[in-house]
């Protein structure tokens, strides 16, 4: 166990380490001069040179780099351009938003999914699973963004249950904040969700068929004690990669749905930046992303191995 | 004779709709999406205007069907460019790895996960970001994001078959790597890719709508369903068809497209051919 | 009164008729074997006592099981008779337990259910004292042992367990031991026996191989094509069957031994030196999966090299085959030193085990068999290709209108022949014959080994002909290798290994081969010694 979670460890920190050089050379290096390309159409070289020297940008590229990690190491993300802000304090707020929000659609995704793929698998062939798997068809192709829009339509405008965007802040209270991001959950969800029950709709059909569960069934266990006592935590396992795919996917999915929502999560900041080209905050949040994708797989990594124990030990 | 899938049929059956739409857009519209006519806006659907107009009085049909056009055009280029380059790479690493080489095949998989590592959509918001908005961004930002999909596909069919008796006696035959990968490797998961690419192509439409949507793919005066979607967003309350109509478009295609793949799948598989034959514990 | 007792079964699925009219009986501490070719509706008959049938199968008939007819049972009731009557064990012992539980866990399991006034611990002393009855020691195998650490025997033996703690009436093995290896499967056998006389339970053992069975069974049941083709006591049975196919069966499961003209000429074609093979595992730790072979094969001459799964036989044919890469050593084909290069390999040629994955699905028997075609130098042109993969194919007993078919259209037997065609078609001096009969029913087995064995005699050509059984080789080899660990622990001719074993090895695996000879013999005198 202790071998497999170094293996991954090890993983984990080599692809965050390429993943700066990456994000480095794309914002830095390629663009030629990021002082130039933040100025904007503004030629006043003046401006231009404080700005440069403000970034640093005078030392060598290597320099540079190692400056931009080591102050992140330190907490240190730079000030933002446009803000005139510690980006670090930039980033700490909106993450109070996006976080919940992405946990919150995980949850309804995972909550919504599971049980409709179980359900769909176990009555194969029948009503129930057509009409289930013909809405989660429908679900795979509905854009979220265009889903939201309909959301908004119908629960702000025509029902007015909910507020057609904003966020009230966590001092108004949790729910009042939960509210505001139920639309917002949803619509990331429920993509994700139709997704995800396909999966497990399949991978269950799957695990039917092994052996094992002819064992269950010949101890006398009936085949929904069967699927339940042996087969659940097989078919979890592909499930759990979707499952770590999608995080990712609701990660970048908030850069919309926050802007259509206005609310003021990581994304919205990350478009907003772009949009303002302050490259330093888009450095840094997008930084922070990968990190947070990095770390979801290698969660799901040692998920699998809780689950599967033929992977503790590193064999294949 | 066996039927076709209903998935099959009704799949491609809205895709030849739109396939059609958008080839018909190359010579002829009801109306000039370019023209702006501000006296004929936000006109309910009628018989003269079959999904009505915008703010500025374009004719939505002709513009989805301008939209569809580049929609596909840029999924097509997007997913060719993941083809074309994955699947290569692909065969070449599950081949030099069943050849006693791990080396590429470790270089891929740590690619892979690099790129998995960037959310797709965030990186090609920074692609056309940096590189400036527009349709070869949008291109390169969505193939890019191909890339290890097919080549995580086909490499993982790949080694599958490598292990087969029949490979092995191509191997004994004296058949090299690639030759074996293009006589025997490609024929066998061509149906996969198939299958493979109906859904990326369907993940690369709502990819292009995603991008449009927030200003950064297909540019304007040129109509794209991303973008029509979010002008309509700030009218939703007056002008609701607006955000129905080409909202409708993208999951009726992406639909086609998805059902279109399941039925491949479905009559070409002929593993889930069996398994439906041999469903065996009741 | 039989503890089962199957009558008129009738069993269809959409529509197809599976089994009809299949009459077997069986009584407590009784062994009854189901023998039959794939096909024959044996398995399907052990899933309709247990219930356990594809969807869309419909059951007609009686299935009497301690005074109840199971057909009448609700799904239910036949929960609890699998629960507590009735214990199952399957062929795939590799993927019957589930991975992701302890074997203890999954035992304990069938031990409450079962029994449910047992309390956890006393469910877990039974489940001990089951997996001791079945030879897995706590000591060795505790309860949290996960099935990836258990070899296929070892997993069976927990299969096994599950099956016993239940207290069944009445145990099903359908191929217990076919994905076995022959010691392990004369062990499980012998475990099997010993359970019914101990629990006094009625054991309906299906099977494939005659021989494995009439060791074991006090009854015996012929089925071909869904229907019963004969039954009777095993001691009388071999003598009073009528049946020809019964006869057929008998015959081919009977080793015969013929005494082979050893005029080999000297020319020595194959000629492996010291090869060795290390494959790494993970660290720096090396596994030695072939430690330096030699042997030498003449021209015409055939040899048989006999392995348990794991022995290093595969590695070692996929070195002489020229597509792994060998550690030390020398492999000489005709006198030159080959390594995989291009020019040697028309010389040698392969047939794999399995008739189902040996072709590409997608390629036309007349491209299959002209694949090798490759090696040749100079190209012929594509008339004569044709021309000489008729020939091929006419060699091995399949007409030139194959040609224009794929391999699914054709069995397992004809597959093999194609597969044959294909190894010929460059006039190799070698071809390898890789377990080339190990997946073929008993009937079709006994035809390719002699349609393999007129092809050695007209044209000449060496077989080296790997197998995990030493009976299969029997007939057909000149000399025999046993190989254990990487290492030929002994050599000679074929007649001595047989007749007079050196090694301890090579004694086991001949004891574990099943022959039914012998083992009618071993009935014979089991039952004169309870007369004295």
């Amino acid at each position: 166990m202790l071998r497999f979670i170094s293996k991954r460890l090890l993983s984990l920190f080599s692809t965050l380490f390429v993943a700066t050089i990456v994000i480095f050379l794309m914002i830095e290096v390629v663009p030629g001069d990021p002082a130039a390309f933040m100025m904007g159409l503004s030629t006043n070289t003046e401006a231009a040179d404080a700005l440069r020297a403000e970034l640093g940008l005078n030392a060598g590229v290597l320099e540079r780099y190692f400056g931009w990690v080591t102050g992140m190491l330190s907490g240190d993300f730079g000030i933002s351009y446009t803000y005139r802000v510690p980006v670090s304090g930039l980033i700490f707020d909106r993450m109070l938003v996006s976080v919940p929000l992405t946990v919150y659609a995980l949850i309804l995704s995972t909550v919504i999914a599971i049980p409709v793929g179980v359900i769909a698998a176990s009555r194969r062939g029948t009503a129930v699973d057509t009409t289930l798997m013909g809405v989660a068809q429908v679900g795979v192709a509905v854009p979220n963004f265009w889903f939201a829009i309909l959301l908004v339509l119908l629960f702000s405008t025509s029902l007015q249950w909910f507020s057609a965007g904003g966020f009230p802040g966590w001092e108004a209270g949790f729910w009042l904040c939960l509210k505001s991001l139920t639309l917002p959950a949803i619509s990331l969800a429920l993509p994700q969700a139709a997704i995800l029950s396909r999966v497990m709709r399949s991978s269950v059909l799957e695990v039917m068929n092994e052996d094992y569960m002819r064992t269950a069934r010949a101890k006398g266990l009936s085949e929904r004690q069967a699927l339940l006592r042996h087969g659940l935590r097989n078919a979890l396992i592909p499930v759990l990669t979707i499952l770590g795919l999608q995080f990712s996917f609701l990660l970048a999915g908030g850069i919309i749905i926050e802007s259509i929502f206005s609310i003021p999560g990581l994304g919205r900041l990350v478009f907003q930046s772009i949009a303002q080209r302050d490259l330093i905050v888009v450095k840094s949040v997008v930084t922070l992303l990968v990190m947070a994708v990095v770390m979801i797989t290698f969660i799901v990594d040692l998920a699998y191995a809780v689950v599967d124990p033929r992977l503790r030990e590193g064999s294949n | 004779m066996k039927s076709l899938p209903l998935s099959l049929l009704v799949g491609s059956g809205l895709t030849l709709i739109f396939i059609i739409m958008a080839g018909l857009s190359f010579v002829w519209t009801p109306y000039d999406v370019t023209a702006l006519n501000i006296d004929q806006k936000f006109l309910d659907p009628s018989l003269l205007h079959l999904l009505g107009t915008d703010h500025f009085g374009r004719d939505v049909l002709s513009m989805i069907m301008v939209g569809t056009r580049n929609a596909i055009a840029v999924s097509i280029i997007a997913v060719g460019i993941g083809m074309i380059i994955g699947v290569p790479l692909g065969l070449w690493v599950a081949g030099s790895r069943m050849n006693g080489g791990s080396f590429f095949d470790e270089i891929l998989m740590r690619g892979n996960d690099l790129i998995f590592a960037f959310p797709s959509l965030l990186m090609a918001i920074m692609i056309t970001a940096v590189f400036g908005p527009g349709v070869i961004n949008a291109i390169i930002a969505i193939g890019i994001f191909n890339i290890p999909v097919f080549a995580r596909m086909t490499r993982g069919a790949a080694m599958g078959l490598w292990s087969r008796e029949y490979i092995m006696a191509a191997r004994v035959c004296g058949k090299g790597m690639w030759r074996i990968s293009y006589e025997h490797i490609l024929p066998n998961i061509l149906n996969l890719l198939i299958v493979q690419a109906t859904i990326q192509f369907s993940i690369a439409i709502i990819a292009e709508a995603s991008l449009s949507y927030v200003g950064l793919g297909t540019q304007p005066p040129m109509p794209s369903l991303g973008r029509m979607l979010n002008e309509a967003q700030t009218m939703i309350f007056f002008a609701p068809w607006l955000a129905y109509f080409p909202g409708g478009a993208i999951v009726t295609m992406v639909l086609g497209l998805n059902l279109m793949g399941d039925g491949i799948r479905d009559v070409l598989d002929p593993k889930l051919r069996q398994r439906k034959g041999q469903d065996v514990v009741a | 009164m039989s503890l089962l007792n199957i009558q008129g079964l009738l069993l269809s699925i959409h529509g197809s008729e599976i089994l009809s009219n299949v009459a077997i009986g069986v009584e407590e501490g009784q062994i009854v074997a189901i023998v039959g070719e794939s096909g024959s509706g044996k398995s399907m008959t052990a899933s309709a006592v247990m219930q356990l049938v594809p969807n869309g199968a419909e059951m007609s008939g009686n299935v009497w099981f301690m005074d109840d007819n199971l057909l009448d049972k609700t799904e239910a009731e036949m929960c609890d008779v699998r629960k507590n009557h009735i214990g199952m064990v399957f062929q795939e012992p590799m993927t019957a337990l589930n991975p992701v539980q302890t074997i203890g866990k999954q035992v304990i399991e069938a031990v409450r259910l079962a029994d449910k006034s047992l309390s956890k611990d006393q469910a877990r002393e039974k489940a001990e004292l089951m997996l001791h009855k079945v030879g897995l020691e706590q000591t060795r195998f505790p309860l949290n042992t996960y099935p990836h650490k258990l070899s296929g025997g070892q997993r069976q033996r927990v299969v096994i367990a599950i099956a016993l703690s239940q207290n069944p009436r009445l145990l099903i093995a359908d191929e217990p031991t076919t994905a076995l290896d022959v010691t392990t499967q004369s062990q499980i056998m012998k475990l099997l026996k010993k359970l019914v006389k101990q629990e006094n339970m009625g054991l309906l053992l299906i099977s494939h191989d005659l021989a494995v069975v009439a060791e074991v069974a006090d009854h015996i049941v012929i089925m071909r094509n869904g229907k019963v083709i004969e039954q009777g006591n095993t001691d009388i049975f071999f003598n009073e069957m009528s049946d020809d196919y019964s006869k057929e069966l008998f015959a081919a499961s009977k080793l015969t031994f013929k005494d082979k003209k050893s005029e080999k000429s000297s020319d020595i074609i194959l000629d492996i030196k010291n090869l060795k093979k290390d494959y790494k595992l993970s660290g720096s730790k090396k596994l030695r999966a072939v430690d330096n072979v030699s042997f030498r094969l003449k021209k015409g001459e055939n040899i048989g090299l006999v392995g348990e799964s794991g022995c290093g036989k595969s590695t070692l044919v996929r070195c002489i085959l020229g597509v792994e890469a060998y550690k030390s050593g020398e492999i000489l084909l005709n006198g030159e030193v080959f390594d995989g290069q291009k020019e040697l390999r028309k010389h040698i040629n392969a047939v794999f085990q399995d008739p189902f994955g040996s072709f590409n699905p997608r390629h036309m028997v007349k491209r299959v068999v002209a694949e090798p075609f490759y090696l040749i130098d100079t190209p012929l042109s594509s008339t004569e290709q044709l021309s000489k993969v008729e020939e091929m194919l006419n060699h091995v007993g399949l007409n030139a209108d194959d040609m224009d078919k794929y391999s699914h259209e054709f069995s397992g037997g004809q597959r093999q022949r194609i597969a044959i065609a294909r190894a010929l078609i460059t006039e190799p001096s070698v071809i390898v014959l890789d377990e080339a009969t190990s997946a073929l029913d008993v009937l079709i087995r006994e035809q390719i080994l002699e349609l393999l064995e007129n092809l050695s005699e007209n044209l000449g050509i060496s077989y080296l002909f790997i197998s995990h059984d030493l009976t299969t080789v029997r007939n057909i080899t000149d000399r025999v290798l046993v190989m254990k660990d990487g290492i030929i622990v002994e050599q000679g001719p074929t007649n001595e290994i047989y007749n007079n074993p050196q090694h301890p090895y090579t004694n086991t695996l001949l004891e574990a081969s099943p022959d039914i000879t012998k083992a009618l013999n071993d009935k014979r005198n089991e039952l004169d010694d309870n007369f004295v």
